[in-house]
């Protein structure tokens, strides 16, 4: 009888402590992630399905994306329109 | 790519709000809650009154990111600063950590409880799915994933207000100083006359 107690008390014990582990408070950096959040990437979007037509790019080319945001950065430039 | 910055130019800004008044209508800001605000010092003093545009300027170490506790916050590969939030508590350390009051709460509560962050995205929205319908209720517009700039510094009628790549940013402002011949003081003499990359070291400095 006794042990058959002890085996439950051991039973009980572990699956109420179950609940009292801390939680993994490291950030686990996965690829694709930003510091461990999911977020998409901007060039990762396909330009032509834009429903507000913006700059061209090819869809998942980040050097084409960022060529295309920086022409439209160099239109805040007035003496470039101006000259 | 260098990091997305914004820069305003105060010889420039005329108070018009239009970026505030951009950024309410792109994103859908709600009541109570201003992502960018215009700043102004000597306001009616003639010839000292200066304004300049502020929101959250993506700090390259950003104080919020280090003190938020459930660690919220997320840097992109362009630099931008955004954060989650299914993970914000509403806490406010972020609003006491930044040094340009960009972090806002909405009132959630008629007791003036605190709801979960809002600040500017640089028009990048979040974690969401890019373009969602999702995404645009939490963050607002996702104008980087259309190949856009921010609407703020895009719509700015003087174009005081500049964003986008800083390297870009510094070039078109340098060249506007080096035009007036005036200006230079309000973001130092490194950004407006000079590349840090082509600035040759003084005479026996040392290394």
């Amino acid at each position: 009888m006794r042990p058959v107690l002890l085996v439950v008390a051991a039973l009980v014990a572990g699956v109420g402590l179950s609940a009292c582990g801390e939680r993994e408070q490291v950030i686990v950096y996965k690829q694709g992630k930003y510091q461990g959040k999911p977020d998409t990437k901007p060039w990762e979007n396909d330009s032509a399905a834009n429903p507000y037509p913006g700059s061209k790019w090819n869809k998942g080319d980040q050097t084409s994306w960022e060529a295309a945001v920086r022409t439209r950065n160099l239109s805040q430039n007035e003496y470039t329109r101006a000259e | 790519m260098a990091r997305m910055k914004f820069l305003c130019d105060a010889e420039r800004c005329i108070e018009c709000n239009g970026c505030v008044t951009a950024c309410k209508n792109e994103n859908e800001v709600p009541w109570g809650v201003n992502r960018r605000r215009v700043v102004t010092i000597n306001d009616g003093i003639v010839g000292a009154e200066k304004s300049i545009s502020v929101a959250c300027m993506h700090c390259s170490d950003a104080p919020c990111m280090a003190v938020c506790p459930v660690d919220c916050f997320y840097r992109t590969d362009e630099g931008v600063v955004l954060h989650d939030k299914d993970l914000c508590i509403g806490c406010g350390y972020c609003f006491y950590a930044c040094p340009f009051g960009a972090p806002q709460f909405p009132q959630a509560g008629a007791f003036g409880l605190r709801g979960k962050m809002d600040k500017c995205t640089f028009c990048a929205g979040g974690p969401e799915k890019d373009l969602s319908k999702e995404e645009f209720a939490k963050y607002g517009s996702n104008r980087l994933a259309q190949g856009k700039l921010p609407a703020c510094a895009e719509m700015c009628s003087t174009k005081a207000l500049l964003g986008g790549d800083g390297d870009v940013i510094a070039d078109i402002y340098r060249q506007r100083v080096l035009k007036r011949g005036k200006g230079s003081e309000v973001w130092g003499w490194g950004t407006a006359y000079g590349k840090p990359e082509q600035r040759p070291a003084p005479a026996g400095a040392k290394s």
